[in-house]
């Protein structure tokens, strides 16, 4: 569908005969050439100033765990691991609930499985010790199974049904993952599985401290670097979708799925698809965390977790990648952040603690939900849709609302 | 001259309830044919029965020679069959742009897709104004014309379009009517369904007249407009 890119493309072409003709003029510069340097010259401004973001956000994320070890403390670089977790987490549920509007409540349900594919077959419990690069990619895929089997017979339902469906999947998933230790021992049950292989490509293990170039990098931050490039794999595979005719399909069937269907829109493979596709990033992470983690148990892949993952897509901006990053990025540092806090500044101000920071932190972490989704209804960062659907700030917004309120002329 | 759509005995049921009790009713190339009846009498489901989008418990569709039954709504589309939603069903939350390239989505021919685009624009100046506005913030009239517009970029043969006067201010109505007899004139074959009976015969070549599940009168428009029984059913004489 090159059409929607058609404008802008046609856009660049004329720019780009502009400067051809620059070029060939350069003997005697016309007035008509100076003024078209000049009018490209603000794009190749931004360009380069866009260019100039990009690699001062590459050094900060190359630099962010040892920058953390050094002001912050120890303890840091595996909550950003956690972080980095969770922006995939929350990047897959986007694609079923931002995308194609889903309402997904058992998301963490892929995870699980994921996890599980991974701790089960990387660790004693079975004396299988297969390889990362197979164990992980098995996951996703076993992962993108179940999102198919879970997908299949909800076809039909939608909003507050297919919600309560896809709560039941997850607790299902949690469940048999406690209680699959009779008769036939698989799971360990509420024990969980322990000892699971650290994450090894080919003989580099994340699992131990390495010297490389010099430098002493501990596991947590090889880990950390590990993720930050799955993370940006699904941000990109993310972009992608979003852009592709795919993509348009997905948010057809948000916006009407009667409509979708008549114009064309296979609508039942379009929505496995985006059950399929978050499930796999969901199976994915799922395998990472195992890895990372060396252990997992039912209670990591409970509820909360649906939640907590479902509240980065819908606080950060459904629908927009950048608004789900910081979702994710915010909603792993502020509790963490308030734990940390809370003591200290209580001490501070009253010479003493009068609530307990961990009770604190809870209530907290729920007022700045509530307070966020009155200030932002449409989320921190949210898609230029939703912001021109829900604020009217620019031109073509009053424009919008001249047609809507003003028609009766 | 062979017929582009011939329905027979067509049949469709909501669990219990027959909706349709067996209709019959056909289209030629190029023909208005308007289908009016009361609410609930079974004119949003001949059409969703037609788009594929309900499954006939009986009867058969002939389209182009070939038999609808067992082909999906999504591959209808690619055959020709358009249907512009009951409430107009643009994408809300798309721009007008979007919603019209949408209409191409099972078209592969990427070039001409900017030349009907164009072309729907002319059709449309209002759109082309509206371009990158977001579909749900238009009025209801524009609207159906997005919706409209959509359902043309599939290059239809037969649209099938499903109450376009609904909630339209009248100044509204006879534009939209205007488009559909220019749409018509094109050499498109449409079929109208329609609450205000004497607007639809008015621009129809040919109608039908449904009631609950069951056609009780077919004809020119310029018959039915004339018979006593439409004229005290539905058009109030």
């Amino acid at each position: 569908m090159n059409g929607w890119r058609s404008a802008h493309e046609s856009e660049n072409k004329n720019q780009a005969t502009e400067n051809t003709e620059i070029t060939e003029k350069t003997g005697a510069i016309s007035v008509a050439s100076v003024f078209s340097v000049a009018n490209s010259f603000p794009r190749m401004k931004f360009n380069h100033k866009s260019k100039l973001l990009l690699a001062v956000l590459a050094i900060v994320l190359l630099a962010l765990p040892f920058a953390t070890d050094a002001l912050l403390g120890r303890g840091w670089v595996r909550i950003a691991d956690f972080a980095l977790l969770y922006i995939m987490l929350a990047l897959g549920l986007n694609i079923v609930v931002g995308y194609a509007g889903l309402l997904d409540l058992g998301y963490v349900a892929f995870f699980a499985v994921g996890a599980y594919c991974y701790a089960l077959l990387g660790s004693p419990q079975f004396g299988l010790h297969l390889p990362f690069w197979i164990v992980l990619p098995l996951g996703a895929l076993l992962a993108c199974v179940f999102g198919v089997l879970l997908g299949a017979p909800t076809l039909r339902l939608r909003g507050d049904y297919l919600a309560i469906v896809t709560l039941g999947f997850g607790e299902i998933i949690r469940i048999f993952l406690n209680n699959l230790n009779a008769p036939a021992n698989i799971t360990n049950g509420p024990q969980g599985i322990s000892m699971i292989d650290p994450i090894r490509i080919g003989g580099f293990s994340l699992g131990g401290t390495h010297e490389l170039f010099g430098f002493t990098i501990p596991s947590v931050h090889l880990h950390y670097y590990l993720f930050l490039g799955c993370t940006l794999l699904v941000v990109f595979v993310s972009l992608r979708l979003e852009d592709s005719r795919i993509g348009r399909a997905w948010m057809a069937i948000r916006e009407d799925e009667v409509a979708a269907e008549a114009m064309g829109i296979n609508t039942r493979n379009i929505k496995l698809f985006a059950f399929a596709m978050g499930a796999t990033f969901g199976g994915a992470a799922g395998g990472l965390f195992a890895g990372f983690q060396g252990f997992v148990s039912p209670e990591s892949f409970g509820l909360t977790e649906s939640v907590m993952i479902l509240c980065m897509v819908v606080l950060g901006g459904m629908g927009n990648i950048s608004g789900v990053v910081l979702g994710g990025v915010l909603l792993v540092l502020l509790p963490e952040a308030l734990r940390n806090g809370a003591g200290p500044v209580q001490q501070a101000l009253f010479g003493k603690t009068l609530i307990d920071p961990e009770s604190l932190r809870m209530l907290m972490f729920g007022l700045a939900l509530i307070v966020v989704m009155l200030v932002r209804p449409a989320g921190l960062w949210p898609s230029m849709q939703r912001r021109r659907e829900l604020t009217a700030d620019d031109g073509v917004a009053l424009q919008e609302q001249d047609t809507v309120y003003g028609s009766s002329r | 001259m062979m017929n582009l759509l011939t329905v027979e005995n067509l049949k469709v049921g909501y669990g219990g309830i027959q909706a349709l009790k067996g209709i019959d009713l056909d289209i030629a190339p190029g023909e208005l044919v308007a289908l009016i009846g009361s609410n609930g009498a079974g004119k949003t489901t001949t059409l969703k029965a037609l788009a594929g989008l309900l499954h006939p418990t009986a009867g058969k569709v002939r389209y182009a020679g070939k038999s609808l039954f067992a082909c999906a709504a999504h591959q209808r589309v690619c055959d020709g069959l358009a249907l512009v939603p009951e409430g107009r069903g643009v994408f809300a939350r798309l721009t007008v742009e979007e919603n019209l390239q949408m209409g191409a989505y099972t078209r592969r021919d990427t070039a001409q897709i900017g030349t009907d685009l164009e072309h729907k624009y002319a059709l449309f100046p209002r759109l082309a104004e509206r371009r990158t506005q977001l579909a749900g913030t238009l009025s209801g009239g524009e609207q159906q014309m997005v919706a409209m517009a959509r359902a043309l970029m599939s290059r239809p043969k037969l649209l099938m379009l499903d109450e376009p006067s609904m909630g339209l201010a009248p100044m509204m109505v006879a534009k939209i009517f205007e488009t559909i007899r220019d749409i018509s004139a094109q050499g498109v074959s449409i079929l109208l369904v329609e609450q205000n009976a004497r607007l639809a015969l008015e621009v129809a070549q040919r109608g039908y007249v449904l009631e609950s599940g069951l056609v009780t009168l077919s004809g020119a428009s310029s018959e039915l407009l004339g018979s006593d029984a439409v004229q005290r059913a539905y058009l109030g004489g």
